[in-house]
């Protein structure tokens, strides 16, 4: 079980496990993510046809158009969006796609901001485990 | 990370000035913490960009918003929806969207949000005063207020400008405050065409801008002074859809830049772009999918929505021989009803000019699916109309785009 364990920062809190996936660039979930099916879509994005479904999606950065909370949101709702988010910057469209499915839905769906640091050794696992609660967080390779 | 509440943010928290209110602000407080925020401002307006139905979950929230028994606590406009409620005959998309698009529409009426639907709130009576604090969704109405207006906006979106309507209140960074406002990219027209009216120039600089500025403020040098408002519109339109512009500074023409050095606030600009009349030339063909001589389906107008000034240009390029297809003009509903008072409808009408208030063609399923090219006078349209719509785009002056429809193909003048 969790070897390592590495100190994060709440964005969104709540628990999640699952497999990552690496996001190589930048995605903007509106126009890049379909939310009935939690593909990625952007024709232009070096993982289309990927999809975030309950991994631990793992992008630096956002990117694009602030409609891009009400598709996180949208996918969220309908089981399609991923198990947590972790990323190096804060992301408002991010954070308030999160918190809206959570107020709206009770659907918990983390946000952590990592160290950059730390980033690599993250993304080399295959799972990961977060715990994000109000003080502080916890990202642990499991 | 420690968020400064004034008692009234307390107050919003608790409840006290209602549940959709104390919703909103805890919303807020989260939003504010993402994006490094420590304190909140008064704003005096809101303008909600979420009146266009993509999904369930935009519903939802309006309507928890109402189970709640909120209410905007300012002045708040709506930009457009996905139905034209005055002409809903032109609606083609399914009964479903159709119905879920008005629901949604309507949902924002009952919170107290004016029935404006249009993407250019400044053309209106709730056009905010200079240097006012608001909070605004639309990115063609967040450059335009910022920086033709001299209004202080950031880029709020999906559900958080509602929020700010609900409280009253927005997260103190960014545009609010008086030092990241300055221009940090240095933009040099140093020729431009000699055929071209400056509508078409601002398009060709706004795409420009947007493409190549990032994340920095431009200051731009060598505008002509004759530019009017539905130029610096156009510009403001074509910079957020091809970039992320939310504030631009045109030296001698926009308020907060009388001069370069004022726009700059004393910064070196980090960057340097000198653009001649070749490059704008080239930035104006590449808004076009398709070649000149093409075949064309529709022409759209007013994206964002025509002024009432762009419709007494319109007006006589329409004399003479009725086009062979339709002109589609978008355009709030109370310049619709300016126009009718005016007596234009019925010759809009007879040159085969449909009106569409409400909403825009190039976020609605207002043409016929088929329909292949699209010819238009907006920058913006001609981004974003290939991925909304799948359709071929053609971009062109208005005097252009009034000369193709006449001939159903794609003229150059």
């Amino acid at each position: 079980m969790s070897a390592r364990a590495f100190d994060a920062v709440t964005l969104v809190p709540g628990a999640a496990s699952g497999p990552i996936l690496r996001l190589d660039e930048p995605l903007s979930f509106w126009g890049g993510l379909d939310s009935a099916t939690g593909t990625i879509i952007d024709r232009l994005h070096p993982q289309r046809g990927a999809s975030v479904a309950g991994r631990m999606l793992m992008m630096p950065g956002g990117r694009g158009s602030s409609s891009g909370s009400a598709t996180l949101a949208e996918a969220l709702r309908l089981g399609k969006g991923p198990a947590a988010i972790l990323m190096l910057e804060r992301d408002a469209i991010v954070v308030v796609g999160a918190m809206v499915a959570a107020e709206l839905y009770g659907l918990a769906c983390p946000v952590a901001l990592a160290d950059g640091r730390e980033w690599e050794a993250l993304a080399a696992a295959a799972r990961l485990a977060v715990r994000a609660c109000l003080g502080g967080a916890t990202i642990s390779i499991e | 990370m420690f968020l400064d509440f004034s008692p009234f943010d307390r107050e919003l928290v608790e409840g006290v000035h209602g549940a959709g209110a104390a919703f909103a602000m805890r919303l807020l407080a989260r939003f504010a913490e993402a994006v490094d925020a420590r304190s909140f401002i008064d704003i005096e307006a809101a303008h909600v960009d979420g009146c266009l139905y993509h999904g369930r979950a935009s519903l939802d929230f309006v309507e928890r918003m109402i189970d709640l028994g909120g209410k905007v606590r300012v002045p708040t406009t709506l930009n457009v929806g996905s139905v034209d409620l005055i002409h809903p005959e032109l609606f083609r998309g399914t009964e479903e969207h159709a119905e879920n698009g008005t629901r949604l529409m309507r949902a924002h009426v009952e919170l107290g949000c004016a029935r404006t639907f249009t993407c250019a709130p400044y053309q209106s009576a709730w056009r905010p005063r200079f240097g006012a604090q608001i909070a605004w969704g639309e990115s063609n109405a967040i450059a335009f207020a910022n920086s033709v207006i001299g209004a202080r906006t950031n880029r709020y979106g999906d559900f958080i400008d509602l929020c700010c309507a609900m409280t009253g209140r927005a997260p103190a960074y960014g545009l609010h405050l008086t030092e990241n406002r300055a221009a940090r990219a240095l933009v040099e027209i140093a020729s431009i065409p000699d055929d071209w009216d400056l509508e078409r120039l601002a398009v060709a600089v706004g795409h420009t801008i947007g493409r190549r500025c990032g994340g920095l403020i431009p200051a731009i040098v060598g505008l002509p002074s004759a530019m009017n408002e539905d130029d610096l519109k156009a510009l403001g339109a074509a910079a957020a859809s091809s970039g992320a512009v939310a504030l631009f500074h045109a030296v001698g023409l926009t308020p907060e830049a009388p001069d370069l050095e004022t726009a700059c606030g004393r910064l070196a600009p980090e960057l340097r772009l000198r653009l001649t009349a070749e490059d704008l030339r080239e930035a104006a063909r590449s808004l076009s999918s398709v070649a000149d001589g093409a075949r064309l389906s529709a022409v759209s107008l007013g994206t964002p929505h025509f002024s009432i000034d762009q419709f007494a240009r319109l007006m006589p390029l329409l004399d003479g021989e009725p086009p062979l297809i339709d002109i589609f003009v978008n355009c709030s509903r109370a310049t619709l009803d300016e126009v009718r008072r005016r007596g234009w409808e019925e010759p809009l009408k007879a040159a085969r000019v449909t009106l569409v208030a409400d909403t825009c063609v190039y976020v609605s399923a207002l043409m016929r699916a088929d329909v292949g090219t699209v010819m238009t006078n907006s920058g913006k349209c001609a981004y974003y109309a290939p991925g909304n719509l799948g359709v071929e785009v053609a971009y062109g002056s208005l005097a252009e785009c009034v000369a193709s429809a006449r001939a159903g193909m794609v003229l150059r003048l």
